[in-house]
């Protein structure tokens, strides 16, 4: 494993794109930076903006307003960058999916490398989820 | 020359203090987790950070506003904080290259790292990257005569002598400055000026995450970014270091003397931290008023009380 891989995988900067979601997942995502699950041992951080992000982690269903929006969010991101989809929403549409907006599912608008299903996702399944992303570099 | 560019390039300046500084930020965010009540990250994931950024990251441009001058700000910053980390190491460390600048050197060195930050921003096009810019301003205004009363007080507690060495020797034969009154409300003084200096919290306005997504440095990405987290890791141990040299008798690095130095720079990052901690972000408006109002007038007060060697 080379030097170059070995940082990235240490220092893994998410950044939070939240899509049509009903808004539980979004929640749940502030949980694994809390003392219970302290994600920041493994080194990852939320960050503000697309340029920084390694990890674009997208929760929520993706309607016709948002799919432009996420296609621009990820032109903007510096690569190498990770596209997580979180929650039901986000992997398959979820209870969301049979809506006249619904324009995902978000792998078939940008290529997804990691899935966490769930509705929402326990912090547990997000750490997990994570651990093997970064196993994957 | 080959000596110069030696203590420029890696001791006490670029290389030295980049890693120093890399340190005291895991410290930092170590702390802040400790006060969480958090595990935190590994010892060395500022490096981790840095490198990766340097290496991995691609950089990008932005499409509209002045590529140029976006990619060469950060460069200056970085130099401008290289060469007044080396002013004021040098003579901490004992070291005499036979040039010293004095004191006023350094002041002006400090300031540009802030500047090229204003500068890059402005340059990147990004709305919020203005934004960021213009609290930065706002900022540098309120806290530079401050900082600047705060050198004046220095140089009057150490006889006017203008150089920094001298200023330490003079601790080393009447006392540390800070065991006096005036010193106290000098120490104060310059807490907070470094403070906002390292755009730390309470004074983070002009990259307020939640509010201007990192403002000044949204556009920032890859090799240039990872420029200016080395800026801010040099700036993070040169500034308590400054402090140190000032008030606190700075460096005897023979025997125990080295536990000490480490001592007193980690109190002071260690102060700052938990200020950064214990307090939410300020408006630009109360952040002016605090430093116009209340923190010149501190530093009034200490140097009238130095007039009456108190
Ligand atoms: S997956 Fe479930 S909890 Fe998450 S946004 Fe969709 S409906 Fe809400």
């Amino acid at each position: 494993m080379g030097l170059k891989s070995f940082c990235l995988k240490k220092s893994l900067w998410v950044y939070h794109f939240a899509g049509a979601s009903c808004n539980n997942c979004d929640i749940e995502i502030l949980d694994v930076l809390t003392p219970r699950y302290d994600v920041e041992r493994f080194g990852m951080q939320l960050v503000g903006s697309p340029r920084h992000a390694d990890v674009i982690l997208i929760s929520g269903s993706i309607n016709q307003r948002d799919k432009p929006r996420l296609k621009e969010v990820y032109h903007q991101a510096s690569k190498p960058v990770f596209v997580v989809a979180f929650g039901a929403c986000g992997c398959t549409g979820g209870v969301f999916a049979e809506g006249i907006t619904f324009a995902g599912p978000v792998d078939q608008i940008v290529p997804v490398d990691a899935y966490i299903p769930g509705c929402p996702p326990k912090p547990e399944a997000m750490i997990s989820g994570l651990s093997k992303l970064m196993q994957t570099i | 020359m080959g000596e110069i560019l030696y203590h420029f390039f890696v001791y006490p300046g670029l290389l030295f203090a980049g890693v120093i500084g890399g340190l005291l930020a895991w410290f930092d965010r170590k702390v802040t987790a400790q006060v969480q009540f958090r595990k935190g990250p590994p010892l060395l994931q500022p490096f981790y950070d840095f490198l990766k950024l340097l290496l991995v990251k691609e950089t990008i441009l932005p499409a509209r506003g002045s590529r140029a001058t976006f990619l060469i700000a950060p460069i200056l910053g970085l130099f401008g904080a290289t060469a007044a980390g080396t002013f004021i190491l040098l003579p901490l460390f004992n070291i005499n290259i036979g040039f010293e600048g004095d004191v006023m050197v350094i002041f002006y060195l400090l300031t540009i790292p802030s500047l090229t930050y204003i500068i890059g921003a402005l340059a990147s096009g990004n709305p919020l990257a203005s934004v960021g810019a213009s609290r930065e301003m706002k900022l540098i205004i309120s806290y530079e005569l401050t900082f600047l009363l705060f050198f004046a007080a220095i140089v009057l507690k150490a006889d006017q002598h203008m150089q920094m060495s001298q200023i330490i020797q003079m601790q080393a034969q009447s006392g540390p400055f800070i065991s006096s009154l005036s010193g106290v409300l000098l120490f104060i003084v310059g807490v907070f000026c470094i403070q906002a200096k390292m755009g730390m919290v309470p004074f983070d306005q002009a990259e307020a995450e939640t509010e201007l997504s990192e403002g000044s440095f949204i556009e920032y990405s890859g090799t240039v970014y990872a420029l200016v987290k080395l800026t801010r890791y040099i700036m993070l141990f040169i500034l308590p270091a400054l402090l140190v040299g000032f008030l606190i008798s700075g460096f005897n690095l023979s025997g125990t003397g080295i536990i000490w130095a480490i001592l007193k720079i980690l109190a002071v990052v260690l102060l700052m931290t938990l200020i950064r901690n214990t307090n939410p972000r300020l408006k630009i408006k109360q952040a002016m008023r605090f430093f116009l109002i209340g923190m010149n007038g501190l530093a009034i007060v200490a140097i009238i009380l130095t007039y009456l060697s108190l």
